[in-house]
């Protein structure tokens, strides 16, 4: 049995008198690329953020390496938030300064220091993500979508977190970009052994990049289990998301 | 029978109450924000680089603008000053009037107005967008306080700037009234210099000083806390922008007057 990284229990939160997460009870394990699958508005981000810290859940626990950190301050919460690492559905690369800054940025914090020794890391993180070294100077404006995947990768990858959170990852991406982040997915899983939790609702991606894959339906996890099962999971609400069809339990 | 007349009665009430709930809670959320930049900004780690950017954007960038309103109110004060005296042959106060009304009033306030209409929407605008791009969510999850790094160098850097540009803006309206008075209203250079100087207080100067603080102070928080609190995609931006503008004006105008007031009253 593989150990726990990261365990929901009972996830609640409501937005005024909505429960948008109603006890959503789910384990990822060390190393292993977990997908969250369901519609818009199902509460996918809501549960990377509440896990973040960024949301505070109204009920329920979330166990990492088997400590509570629900509720987490101050210097507590600044040492859970070093173990994560997050790429934003998008980009959400700060556009007022260039991209070795940014890449860098986990590193710095923002601050000037140590321009030499930044640019060359920098550029180690954007070439793991295929990136050439001439774009360090550039904007985040200045690149395609697909490229600011990238470097939003690199910027998530660089303090090297234990677990990164995708966030719809392919999102707005061709067909062959988004293939691209997929792979990068795939290696940054296998060569450094991190820990990934990817929501999506790109069934093409998550059969690519996930081990297993969980579908959040109204608040509450509603099926789990391998990804080679997605397409004969038996159960309605599942098999209904995954072939895209308008008639079934789902309104 | 009786449900609606009461209902008529009531309702005016309940809605008095709804917007006095609404506006103490405002203020308590402004509170909060205020006392979180002030006390995160004291604290390390410092953003001195961000710091020196926001004084070139708040102060530096905008002192064109700043001087060119300074010299035209100061020559149509002077003016205005002149036509309305030489009906009871006053013209004589024009420089004592004009280094008054420059220092005391106008040019704190204008100033204020100015930046806040330059500074506070630019603020507002890019947090906001940050906000809604999920810059904001990134930064924290890349372990960098919102507060420290985006709000208190913005805050720090307008309440001290202000001050520095209402200096500049009360010599240059003060020129400005000079110019006009010697070129056009035939006044000797020598005693208008002599007037102006003998009206200049340090008290004036003084309350001048604490208006642009406190003026610095509102067009910052404005900004920044509107922007913070943006929501919902580009309108949510609009209209984060509008509302700290309008804000940001009607805090510097009744502070003005709260302040001229306590002062004279």
């Amino acid at each position: 049995m593989a150990e726990a990284k990261i365990v929901l229990d009972g996830l609640s939160k409501s937005f005024a008198g909505r429960a948008v997460l109603d006890g959503v009870n789910l384990t990822v394990e060390k190393g292993e690329s977990l997908a969250i699958i369901g519609q818009s508005g199902s509460g996918k981000s809501v549960t990377l953020k509440c896990i973040l810290g960024l949301l505070q859940p109204d009920s329920g626990s979330i166990l990492l390496d088997g400590e509570e950190i629900v509720g987490a301050k101050g210097a507590r919460l600044e040492r859970i938030r070093a173990k994560f690492g997050m790429l934003f559905q998008g980009s959400a690369l700060f556009d007022s300064m260039p991209i070795w800054r940014n890449v860098t940025f986990a590193l710095t914090h923002g601050q000037r220091i140590d321009g030499a020794r930044m640019r060359k890391i920098a550029e180690e993180n954007l070439e793991r993500v295929g990136l050439p070294a001439r774009i360090l100077d550039l904007r985040p404006s200045e690149l395609s979508g697909g490229m600011q995947k990238r470097v939003a990768l690199a910027r998530a990858i660089a303090p090297r977190p234990e677990i990164i959170f995708f966030d719809e990852p392919t999102t707005g991406l061709d067909p062959i970009r988004a293939d691209v982040i997929n792979d990068l997915i795939v290696s940054l899983v296998d060569d450094l052994g991190i820990t990934a939790l990817t929501i999506t609702h790109d069934m093409a991606s998550a059969r690519k990049i996930a081990h297993r894959v969980a579908m959040l339906y109204e608040g509450k996890i509603i099926w789990r289990g391998p990804r080679d099962r997605l397409y004969d999971s038996g159960n309605p609400y599942v098999d209904q998301f995954v072939q895209g069809r308008a008639e079934g339990p789902i309104q | 029978m009786t449900a609606a007349p009461l209902n008529m009665l009531v309702l005016p009430f309940a809605a008095i109450g709804r917007s006095l709930i609404g506006l103490l809670a405002a203020i308590g959320r402004v509170a909060r924000f205020t006392g979180l930049t002030i006390s995160r900004g004291l604290t390390p780690p410092y953003y001195p680089a961000r710091f020196a950017e926001q004084i070139a954007h708040i102060g530096w960038f905008s002192l064109p603008v700043v001087g060119l309103t300074a010299v035209f109110t100061g020559a149509a004060l002077a003016q205005q000053i002149f036509t309305a005296g030489s009906r009871f042959s006053a013209q004589s106060t024009v420089p004592a009037v004009v280094v008054i009304g420059i220092v005391r009033e106008l040019g704190p306030v204008l100033v204020g107005l100015m930046v806040a209409g330059r500074v506070s929407s630019a603020m507002a605008a890019e947090i906001g967008t940050m906000r809604v791009t999920e810059q904001l969510d990134a930064l924290a999850t890349l372990r960098t306080d919102a507060y420290r790094y985006l709000m208190a160098p913005r805050l720090f850097a307008a309440i001290l700037s202000l001050p520095l540009m209402v200096l500049v803006a009360n010599a240059i309206g003060i020129f400005g009234g000079w110019l006009l008075a010697v070129q056009k209203l035939g006044f000797n250079s020598a005693n208008y210099l002599n007037v102006t100087r003998r009206f200049v207080s340090w008290d004036d100067f003084q309350m001048a000083l604490v208006k642009a603080a406190v003026f610095g102070f509102f067009i910052a928080l404005m900004g920044c806390y509107h922007g913070y609190r943006a929501g919902g995609g580009a309108a949510g931006v609009g209209n984060a922008t509008r509302t700290a503008v309008v804000s940001a004006f009607m805090l510097i105008l009744g502070s003005n007057f709260l302040i001229t007031a306590m002062v004279f009253g």
